[in-house]
């Protein structure tokens, strides 16, 4: 029977053209490592390349995402101001480099769409996942390395399409990220942007949904398939428990979004009436569509939405849950479990709490109800995993090094986030906040900053096991105040403009209660620029040391993983043919002293 | 000397959030209505629990930074190990949740739950970019049929009406303020002629979206008189940002005098 299995299997393989699942279970990788340019650095399929690509497409889009906040906080801040390059890049959305207040919505759809998808959803995940997740498993790949070279390419597309709305005469279009039905969906009638620039924004997405989802079987594959001798689930390091929980959400999930977006586009191009009701007015136009539903696109966008803000942070959980141990020197509290039962617990209740995010939407009052409760109980899980982490510091060795000090950063940002959450969960007192800056301040915390803030973490960290050289320490612990500073004073008095009922979403302020209120703004902005300016600190750093800095040590962490157990960056086959088989736990650290994974030693943590 | 500086900028942080919201730097506007102390309540007991974990959880991040940034001895585990962490996440978060989600769905239900009261004066809200239209049903308290193939906004024809066919709605009053009686319950019909929008009065603590397609009801009771800001919440194109009215809260009798204005202009 499972000889059959097996067997049935390697067809399979060999069909899809794919390396075998046991070569690397069997030590001798059956490719050899490619020799030009292309088949080395562009069309890789090698799992450490693809991770570095997406890394670098998740930096690009960082620093886009990130110019256009600044364009919109300088155009809140000093509403008369003309960015000149602005102008250029948009004659009609910013004539002479002044903004419209279509073209300031437009700004922040993409940010968001940017931000969300191509920036935190890809780093954490795809890029430190392409190319730690293997080589932690003791595997020479990723189970399908097509297809990972695949999931790039295609989210690499769905981020030309993304760009390709800021070049198209219309512009960006202007329905925020969550693109809420009837506004996305009826076309160019429905304001600036709303033509190809909704058509090219529900392509683009629809595109990243199905390179998430192959990369989401990839990684769960992997990890069930490709361990290493000795490397039961109990001994898998906390990151890839992170990535692999993550994939799992991540596949439930945009298995959800990927129709959701393609129904949008039928309605809008192929004159179906999914999303759009009958009775519809334009410019005293009556529209040709009837029976559609605009709260069913709500509930399936949240339906994807809600996992996506867990699809965003539970790799950020796995990477400072992995770095922890080792700038403590001692395993956390609980062992493995703790923390990764929480995790399981944060990603299966993320599937039931969508309905949070629609408490003033016109859903039955009773279903508010139904979503508050698990929404409070996502808190449990939330607090366990914040225990662990702080409990771990008692007693323990703490090293400053950056990789810890934005692990630190994170658990500050972490918990402030979840504060905000304990007053968004309850309609009655959501029904106040919602749609205010203080829901701004909010997921900036919890999904955007603290996840930016792991993600950094983890670069730190990995730079060296990537690139074979060390990050310059200095520059990253200024990158790391300014930005830990920076941060609180933006989405912190986000949250306090927020019990002012400061409205989101506006270009401008006209009402006479938000008036008040523009010293803040200007405050924010100030921060915001600041905040921006600090990242160039961290591009500089990252671009000296890949030609500049010092070369990396194997182990300059003074680590336990896999990783760690070969060379800075590893070889092709990630081991140079070396059979990994592996003794211990990741976190087998007792102060100085700490046991490899691979080691044949004696525990010292008892892990 | 790195985990010092960070739990120092931690406790600075905190405190300086903790005062902000204590001494509402920036804060709620008076509540006007008959429901509102039910949802400032709540979230005065929100910002209780909610800020005695944050302050609780930064403090004891920044003392642990703060105590063990140069220790050099053998590490050692919390006393219990995870237990207790399991126990407090469960039983502290956990009642605390429970006491939140029963009060709160209190004070959500006596907005939601309650059926409007019978004698409630019904007022009709359009929602349409970028502007709120107001329907009273005039002296037969009739409203008339909506057809929005007839919706002509140069001929002021907001909401569709037939009044040349349809006797309803020949007397029906149309506003672009919303003027309601102080003390005397109010029934909305929120309905949106395009895109998604919102009804938003900050004072009220109402916030309700405009679906298309639905009509939803909302209804509450303004307890003082004044002149406030109905502001759109829901992103609805580029206008978003200028769309407003005004909510009139009038006594009785100027309210009866201003909806015999209102009819004459029609």
């Amino acid at each position: 029977m499972e000889k059959t299995f097996a067997s049935a299997r390697r067809a399979k393989t060999l069909f899809w053209g794919e390396i075998m699942a046991e070569t690397s279970a069997h030590g001798a990788a059956h490719h050899a490592p490619p020799q030009g340019f292309i088949s080395k650095y562009i069309l890789s399929v090698d799992h450490k390349v693809i991770g570095i690509q997406y890394t670098i497409l998740s930096l690009v889009a960082a620093f886009v995402g990130m110019a256009l906040s600044w364009a919109m906080r300088i155009h809140l801040a000093w509403p008369d101001v003309h960015i000149p390059l602005l102008g250029m890049l948009a004659p009609n959305g910013a004539p002479g480099g002044q903004m419209t207040p279509e073209y300031y919505l437009s700004l922040m759809t993409m940010h968001g769409t940017i931000m969300a998808f191509f920036v935190l959803t890809a780093a954490p995940f795809a890029g430190f996942g392409n190319f730690m997740l293997p080589i932690q498993v003791g595997a020479a790949d990723m189970a399908f390395p097509r297809l990972n070279r695949a999931s790039f390419w295609v989210t690499f597309v769905g981020f030309l399409l993304a760009c390709a709305t800021f070049v198209i005469p219309d512009g960006p279009p202007l329905s925020g990220w969550t693109a809420y039905a009837p506004l996305s969906a009826v076309g160019a009638v429905a304001g600036p942007g709303q033509g190809w620039g909704q058509n090219l924004w529900g392509l683009s997405v629809a595109v990243f949904c199905i390179a998430s989802l192959l990369g989401a079987l990839n990684f769960i594959v992997t990890v069930l398939d490709l361990r290493t001798k000795g490397m039961k689930l109990s001994r898998l390091p906390l990151s890839t428990w992170g990535w692999f929980i993550d994939a799992w959400v991540s596949l439930l999930a945009f298995a959800v979004l990927l129709p959701t977006c393609l129904l949008l586009v039928l309605d809008r191009l192929g004159g179906t009436s999914f999303f759009i009701p009958g009775g519809l007015v334009f410019n005293d136009q009556l529209q040709p569509h009837s029976g559609g539903s605009p709260l069913l696109f709500q509930h399936l966008f949240w339906f994807f939405g809600h996992p996506e803000v867990y699809i965003i942070i539970l790799p950020a959980f796995g990477i400072v849950s992995h770095i922890l141990p080792t700038f403590i020197r001692k395993p956390l509290v609980g062992g493995w479990k703790v923390i990764t039962f929480s995790e399981i617990g944060v990603g299966t209740l993320s599937f039931v709490v969508w309905g949070h995010h629609m408490f003033v939407s016109g859903m039955s009052p009773y279903m508010a109800m139904v979503f508050s409760v698990p929404t409070l109980f996502i808190t449990i899980p939330s607090v366990i995993a914040v225990l662990v982490w702080v409990f771990s510091l008692y007693g323990s060795n703490i090293r400053f090094d950056t990789p810890m000090l934005f692990s630190l950063g994170f658990i500050s940002l972490f918990i402030s986030g979840g504060i905000g959450g304990f007053f968004l969960a309850q309609p009655s007192t959501d029904s106040y906040l919602h749609a205010t800056t203080f829901v701004v301040g909010h997921f900036h915390f919890t999904m955007g900053l603290s996840a930016i803030f792991a993600t950094f973490a983890g670069f730190y960290y990995w730079f060296s096991k990537m690139f074979g050289r060390m990050m310059n320490e200095k520059l990253g612990k200024w990158h790391f105040w300014l930005s830990f500073v920076g941060v609180y004073c933006v989405f912190m008095t986000m949250h306090l403009t927020g019990f002012a009922g400061a409205v989101r979403r506006y270009s401008a302020f006209v009402d006479d209660f938000m008036i008040p209120l523009i010293p803040a703004n200007r405050f924010i902005s100030v921060a915001a620029l600041l905040l921006g300016a600090t990242q160039f600190v961290f591009l500089y750093n990252a671009i000296w040391s890949f030609f500049k800095g010092p070369k990396a040590p194997d182990n300059p962490w003074g680590a336990t993983t896999l990783e760690w157990d070969t060379t800075s960056p590893p070889p092709f086959d990630n081991f140079g043919g070396r059979q990994m088989i592996v003794h211990h736990g990741p976190m087998e650290y007792d102060g100085e002293a700490s046991v490899m994974q691979t080691s044949a030693e004696a525990s010292v943590a008892g892990t | 000397m790195p985990g010092k500086a960070f739990a120092v900028v931690v406790v600075i942080i905190t405190l300086a959030t903790a005062y902000c919201v204590m001494a509402h730097v920036w804060w709620m506007p008076a509540d006007i209505s008959v429901h509102g102390p039910r949802i400032d309540h709540q979230i005065e007991e929100t910002v209780l629990v909610a800020g005695l974990l944050f302050v609780a959880g930064q403090v004891v991040l920044a003392a642990f930074a703060f105590l063990y940034g140069g220790a050099r001895d053998k590490p050692k585990q919390i006393p219990g190990g995870a237990k207790p962490l399991v126990i407090f996440a469960f039983a502290i978060v956990g009642t605390e949740i429970l006491a939140l989600s029963s009060i709160g769905s209190k004070a959500w239900g006596a907005v939601y739950f309650e059926a409007p009261d019978p004698s409630a004066m019904h007022i009709d809200v359009q929602a349409g970019q970028f502007a709120y239209y107001f329907r009273y049903a005039g002296p037969d308290g009739k409203f008339g049929a909506l057809h929005p193939e007839l919706i002509n906004e140069g001929n002021q024809n907001f909401f569709g009406l037939d009044p040349d066919r349809d006797p309803d709605a020949k007397d029906d009053i149309i506003t672009a303020e919303l003027a309601i009686p102080v003390n005397k319950p109010v029934l909305l019909t929120l309905h949106s002629k395009d895109v998604g929008h919102s009804f938003d009065v900050r004072e009220l603590r109402v916030q309700q979206d405009f679906v298309p397609g639905l009509n939803i009801p909302l209804h509450f009771t303004a307890t003082q008189t004044g002149r406030f800001e109905i502001v759109c919440t829901q992103l609805c194109g580029l206008g978003h940002y200028n769309m407003k009215a005004y909510l009139s809260v009038l006594k009785a009798a100027d309210f009866d005098e201003w909806l015999k204005r209102q009819a004459a202009m029609q």
